[in-house]
């Protein structure tokens, strides 16, 4: 976990509750210097209520909460200079141009015109845009928006970066082209929290990661971690599986779940669960995979439809 | 483009009116004074487009920022609060009150219907009437959970206060219970105070109308600030 001084946020027991509606419950966590800590969950599970407390956006209902060492509900002018936050909704502004867009953002961090738009063109190189810097923000492709939105949570260089879902909606290139981005900025050592629902997405960028869902924390560790507590090595999946087979299973005290269509085994070795199951597999499909954090994610949460 | 208005609207209103009516009307007696008709609606013009301007931006212009665009959202992720957020948001509103009266005047003193140098207090006045409405306007925003919402206050507030606030004709022809209500309205001070600087004629008593529009602000700028908390911080 590193050393103490460390931290970078230090979150313990928030809670934020709306009239008689609970959004997060009970959630502590620590994010480290240099680290990139993801919050995963389901719809409503509580991350953005979590996100938004983190900049100081909504005061805590209850808990404590520190970035960089000071307490957000005193010194959220001072942290919010030093973070940088790519909200959810798309918030560009489409009166004004690309460029335009990120000067005028880092005027609100008091940064002096002719440095932002210094800065605003260094931006744009890095996300890919500076063949766009005059055009309008409604010119331009979700993807690009994206790395737009990108680019202006890094106006004042944050140490800290808080991204809310960054690649929601977004075709597979312009997400390669966010995760590229993020792994650049991870390497100049820039702490990152980031929420998603894409488990490759949290796999390939979260160094450590928390999973939540009704405004608890289920499971918090490495993605490599997390997958071998709660799934083991591989996943066996078998469609149409016959009953002999799942009261075989069920016998032998095999770790599944049973779908109906559909029967998940984890396990540690395939090789073992082959020689017990041999012939009883039938004639339906079946499949060996390697066990990923998707089904650690559903494994904890559910398989139920949320909203 | 939306400076468009303020230039062409008091050509517009003065051909009308002032051309077209004052056939008829000639001139208007008031207050022991007798001026011609174009002259008595010119200021109110001016009135009505401070009003206008600040009231429209920070209830239509605000509300599609803060709902649509997300951009209150965008900036209360930096080291602004949102007191700053929405003072900006009222301070523009009254600047644009002031944008607008500088060129509508220019356009009016074309025609010979202000008097200078008193005719300049209009412009700091401007200002001021600039606050009044768009805090008026910033608590309706607040407040409103659709932005077709806005037609009500404007059917049943600022419609009103165009047509029976001392604007068109003096309130002395209305009986005086109407003339009472006329009174409370923020508009009928601010035309009052604009009608008699640019009549060139100011008096002890335009003190009281002063005073009512910076007690109005008092009121409502806080009072938007405050709903305005209520609404965005959850």
């Amino acid at each position: 976990m590193g050393r103490k001084e460390e931290a970078v946020v230090e979150a313990f027991h928030l809670r934020k509750t709306f009239g008689d509606l609970v959004a997060v419950e009970d959630v502590s966590f620590c994010v480290m210097k240099g680290e990139c800590f993801g919050l995963l969950g389901p719809n409503g599970a509580g991350k953005t209520s979590t996100i938004r407390m983190l900049y100081g956006f909504s005061p805590l209902s209850g808990g404590t909460l520190k970035v960089f060492g000071m307490d957000i509900e005193k010194d959220w002018r001072s942290i919010r200079a030093r973070i940088g936050v790519c909200q959810q909704e798309n918030s560009l502004d489409p009166d004004l141009s690309v460029e335009e867009n990120l000067q005028v953002f880092a005027r609100y961090f008091d940064i002096p015109l002719s440095e932002a738009k210094k800065r605003a063109r260094e931006l744009l190189r890095f996300v890919g845009l500076d063949g766009k810097r005059e055009a309008k923000v409604s010119q331009l492709s979700g993807g690009m928006m994206r790395r737009l939105v990108l680019a202006r949570s890094l106006v004042n260089s944050p140490e800290l970066l808080i991204l809310d879902e960054p690649t929601t909606g977004l075709d597979p290139q312009s997400r390669h082209q966010v995760w590229e981005r993020l792994e650049a900025l991870k390497l100049q050592g820039i702490s990152i929290i980031l929420t998603t629902h894409y488990m490759e997405e949290a796999s390939r960028l979260c160094d450590r990661l928390l999973i939540m869902d009704h405004g608890r924390v289920l499971a918090e560790g490495t993605p490599s971690d997390l997958i071998r507590e709660h799934v083991g090595k591989e996943v066996l999946e078998v469609g149409n599986p016959p009953d002999g087979l799942k009261v075989l299973i069920r016998e032998k005290g095999l770790e599944h779940e049973d779908l109906g269509h559909r029967l998940i085994v984890y396990t540690d070795s395939a090789q073992k669960v082959f020689e017990t199951l041999g012939k009883h597999l039938g004639e339906g499909s079946c499949l060996l995979r390697m066990a990923t954090l998707e089904d650690v994610f559903l494994k904890l949460t559910g398989r139920e439809l949320r909203e | 483009m939306s400076f468009l208005p303020p230039l062409l609207e008091p050509i517009l209103y003065l051909a009308a009116f002032g051309a077209g009516l004052s056939v008829l009307i000639g001139t208007v007696e008031f207050r022991g004074k007798t001026v011609s008709y174009a002259s008595f609606i010119a200021p109110a013009l001016l009135a009505i487009n401070m009003m206008y301007n600040s009231f429209f931006e920070n209830t239509y212009g605000s509300f599609v920022r803060m709902y649509y665009q997300k951009t209150f959202d965008a900036m209360l992720a930096t080291p602004l609060s949102l007191e700053e957020v929405i003072t900006g948001e009222m301070a523009w509103g009254a600047t644009k009150s002031l944008i607008a009266t500088v060129l509508m005047q220019a356009v009016v003193s074309l025609f010979g219907l202000i008097q200078y140098p008193e005719g300049l207090l209009i412009l700091p006045l401007s200002l001021l009437g600039g606050i009044a409405f768009a805090s008026l306007g910033m608590v309706f925003t607040a407040e409103m959970s659709h932005i077709e919402m806005f037609n009500l206050p404007i059917f049943l507030l600022i419609s009103p206060m165009f047509l029976f606030g001392g604007t068109f004709f003096p309130l002395e022809a209305l009986p005086p219970w109407a003339a009472k209500i006329a009174w409370a309205f923020p508009l009928t001070h601010l035309v009052e105070l604009t009608r008699w600087c640019a009549l060139g004629s100011l008096d002890a008593g335009l003190i009281w109308n002063f005073l009512y529009l910076v007690a109005f602000s008092c009121l409502f700028f806080p009072l938007a600030i405050w709903r305005m908390k209520r609404r965005l911080i959850k």
